[in-house]
């Protein structure tokens, strides 16, 4: 027996405006920080003519690679009929486009020229993968937006095509995220890039990355707006968590091997695995230990199925992990000098041949955090204006399967 | 020469009859001259070759795309520690470096190699390769980076807008970001670079573009760099070329570079 | 009240209508004058016309010089920069594009357009290498002789 799902906004309590007024004061002071890099020049950042991308180029990868894995959610109910996911398709498409929309705006932020946005999206090299993408994001939102209205229509003949919609989007999200990967696996002259391997990678990080970030915020706004969130479908997710935090694992070890086994290639992949350096410890302490094996244990523990506390420190843990990663992946592997003369040693005037070092600087993590604030008061005032969070997303309400699950856990537990 | 004059009458630059009249000036006073340059002695050939190989095209007149620029940079030539390219570069581009500064523009830089199993040592000019296939280009998402039909790499600074990808891309770390604002009295007014953009090598097109060779090329004292035309075979670089071993910064890439070494280490 | 409000917004209008009159009488003598010095020759354009598309122009030359190296004559930036050029009264150099006087700014600052161009370009037209050479006069050693010979041999673009 089936229940429908009635979707409601969000209340006007003094929690909303004051997470509206945190988040607004984090855009201020991220487009303070962008004011100040386009004023001086990026020199008062910690980037260089060596790390030419740095710390908001973290932040944007990760919101752009986790904003594809979001839109899973959505993906994982229409595409593949899960009943538990249905009732979050809005959320999660409106959540999708929200934080794409921050990763972008850090993006453009942080261009030598952001004044010339224009140009960017008028004068097209169709051989650029980065051209690409910019078709593939913006095509993006207009994807997902079309398969929001299929699913906010209250019209019986548009919400007919919302299967079809849901299709699109998530094939064209796949699509996107091999564009995002590729703008660093096809960089022929990176030694630790270089690999067809980081677009399928990059589709599995995503898968980790969105789902961590959806059930934080979705937990969130339920919680915050006193609404019944089930045990057992917060479990669900974090064991689908676990499933994808595997795999992505599992792909940066395929690259590290890979890179190992070849002669070629082995010294980068030395310096960045097992040097330890800082991206050493990022690697193996940030992403392996606390962004994989960590959630691991806490999604499978059985706590996480009478308490919602392991499945959101996983979750918190697999977006640090993540954000570790990202820095291990841009700024490691910038690090690490071009090699112009294999096997020589080399030295000049523009440090070839040396490790680059950097330092983050505050206006790149103030940029970083501003386009976070966009994403989240994105989704904010779209929770606030449109139907997209279901009134209860109790078991019983969700999917009477899960309520028996439960049920049989608890009976379980208590035997 | 004839062949050339005879490409001016076809293609003639819609300027007045005096800028014709001054350029046909300038030019009987260039063949004047190169004759009694050429006259000076054999030692001097090459100099005098490739000038007059680069003054096919005189200004107002567009590019040939028949051609393909190129430089055979002579290593064994090459001593570590002259950076006389380097300062002829800086001075006609107007760039400043801090030696190992990691913001400031360099257009070109003398790399010193060793091999650390033999000890051999080499120092070589390294600059924008000027490539067939140039990675930068390919990724450049505005089509700034871009490919002159005469093989010269350049940037269009007009439509970039400062995402570093060339940079990321380019395998012979050629590029650099311009961090800061350029004060006006170090501006040069053929080669404009300004904060927010991506900056390079460009040949020294404005030069190229009016019969001249690079500064760089210029500069050196040992006559170590030769410019000239690779598509031509008739050009000292190809002559030289076809009779001596060559090599290209990291050929395995299949960038195709226009520089090309007599020995790389 | 009505009156005076009535009152109030006829004289608002009457003073629009007459600034707007003033405005359009006065145009010709408010727009500013872009200072040209004719003895090198007339401009590419006549004025009026060069008000209206020396953008385009720019722009065009601009792409002609980045795809096609065509450089110098009479659209080459040097050659309006050379023309229009303004001497400080005091120092007698020519005023970059900080100055108020420079030839760009006394339209665009009162047209209130902000060009793109100074960044990167210097404002200022530039001493070609022959002219630097004749100016500074002395030889030094025969490798930089032979360099000054070459560099007057070969010209330059912006001649």
């Amino acid at each position: 027996m089936k229940k429908r799902t009635h979707y409601e906004l969000l209340q006007s309590g003094a929690g909303y405006y004051t997470a509206l007024i945190g988040m607004g004061l984090l855009i201020v002071a991220g487009l303070a920080a962008t004011w100040y890099m386009e004023h001086y020049g990026h020199i008062v950042t910690g980037m260089s003519n060596e790390i030419v991308w740095g710390m908001p180029h973290v932040f944007a990868v990760f919101m752009i690679v986790a904003a594809s894995g979001v839109l899973n959610v959505a993906s994982i109910g229409t595409v593949f009929g899960k009943a538990p996911y249905k009732p979050l398709g809005r959320l999660s498409a409106v959540m999708a486009a929200a934080v794409l929309a921050g990763g972008l705006m850090i993006l453009v932020l942080d261009l030598g020229r952001p004044d010339r946005l224009i140009v960017a999206m008028t004068k097209y090299n169709f051989k650029s993968i980065f051209a690409w993408n910019i078709y593939l994001y913006n095509g993006f939102f207009a994807v997902v937006l079309l398969y929001l209205y299929t699913q906010l229509s209250s019209k019986a003949g548009v919400r007919r095509f919302y299967k079809p919609a849901g299709t699109l989007a998530f094939v064209w999200r796949l699509i996107l995220t091999t564009g995002t990967g590729s703008i660093f696996g096809w960089l022929v002259a990176r030694q630790a890039y270089d690999l067809a391997i980081f677009a399928p990678m990059f589709i599995a990080l995503s898968f980790s990355f969105g789902l961590a970030v959806f059930i934080l915020l979705m937990v969130a706004l339920m919680r915050g707006d006193d609404r019944a969130v089930g045990h057992e479908l917060v479990a669900r997710m974090g064991r689908l968590l676990g499933v994808f935090v595997a795999s992505a694992a599992y792909f940066t070890i395929v690259w590290m091997l890979t890179d190992l086994y070849a002669a070629e290639h082995r010294s980068a992949v030395a310096y960045l695995f097992a040097s330890g350096n800082i991206y050493s410890w990022l690697y193996w302490v940030g992403f392996i230990g606390l962004g994989t094996i960590a959630p691991l244990l806490l999604v499978f523990s059985n706590s996480a199925r009478s308490s919602h506390a392991p499945v959101i420190t996983a979750a918190l843990l697999v977006i640090l992990g993540g954000m570790a990663l990202m820095y291990f992946i841009i700024i490691g592997g910038q690090s690490y000098p071009l090699v112009l003369f294999p096997g020589m040693e080399e030295s000049s005037s523009f440090n070839d041949g040396m490790i680059a070092s950097y330092a983050p600087s505050l206006p790149e993590i103030l940029l970083g955090l501003g386009g976070v604030a966009v994403a989240v008061t994105i989704t904010l005032v779209a929770a606030k204006t449109l139907h997209i969070l279901p009134t209860t997303l109790a078991d019983a309400e969700v999917d009477p399967h899960l309520a028996a699950e439960a049920e049989g856990a608890g009976l379980k537990k208590a035997a | 020469m004839t062949e050339h004059s005879a490409s001016n009458e076809t293609r003639k630059a819609p300027e007045s009859a005096a800028a014709e009249m001054d350029a046909a000036r300038r030019e009987f006073m260039r063949n004047i001259a190169a004759a009694s340059v050429l006259s000076l002695g054999g030692g001097l050939t090459l100099y005098a070759a490739a000038p007059r190989e680069a003054l096919a095209k005189k200004p107002g007149e567009p590019l040939d795309p028949k051609k393909r620029w190129g430089m055979l940079i002579d290593t064994t030539k090459c001593t570590s520690g002259c950076e006389k390219c380097v300062e002829a570069c800086k001075k006609e581009n107007g760039w400043e470096a801090e030696p190992g500064s990691r913001t400031d523009v360099q257009w070109i830089r003398k790399v010193d190699v060793k091999d650390p199993a033999t000890g051999f040592m080499a120092s070589l000019p390294v600059m924008r390769q000027h490539c067939a296939n140039p990675p930068c280009v390919d990724v450049c998402p505005t089509g700034a980076s871009m490919q002159r039909a005469d093989g010269i790499v350049q940037v269009n600074m007009h439509t970039c807008i400062g995402c570093r990808y060339c940079m990321m891309a380019c395998p012979y770390k050629a590029r650099s970001f311009v961090h800061e604002d350029i004060p006006e009295e170090r501006k040069r007014f053929h080669a404009p670079m300004g904060k927010g953009c991506v900056t390079s090598c460009n040949f020294c097109a404005h030069r190229v573009d009016s019969g001249r060779i690079p500064a760089c090329a210029e500069a050196c004292p040992e006559g170590a760099m030769l410019f000239g035309d690779l598509n031509d075979p008739n050009s000292a670089i190809s002559q030289r070329l076809k009779e001596i071993p060559s090599y290209q910064i990291r050929a395995d890439l299949g960038t195709d570079n226009g520089i090309r070494y007599t020995r790389l280490p | 009240m009505r009156a005076i409000r009535q009152g109030m917004t006829a004289a608002l209008l009457g003073g629009v209508v007459f600034a707007a009159v003033l405005g359009v009488a006065q145009a010709g003598d408010l727009a500013p004058k872009v200072p040209i010095d004719k003895s090198k020759g007339d401009c590419v354009l006549p004025g009026d016309q060069m008000r209206k598309q020396h953008m385009n122009i720019l722009m065009h030359r601009r792409d002609d010089t980045m795809f096609n190296g065509v450089r110098g004559g009479k659209r080459s930036l040097q050659a309006c920069l050379t023309c229009h050029m303004v001497k400080d009264e005091t120092t007698g150099k020519p005023v970059t594009i900080e100055s108020p006087k420079h030839f760009c700014r006394v339209c665009h600052d009162f047209t209130a357009v902000k060009v793109d161009c100074w960044s990167c370009h210097k404002s200022v037209p530039e001493e070609t290498a022959t002219q630097a050479m004749l100016k500074d006069g002395k030889l030094g050693g025969t490798g930089s002789m032979f360099a000054r010979l070459r560099g007057f041999v070969q010209g330059g673009a912006n001649d």
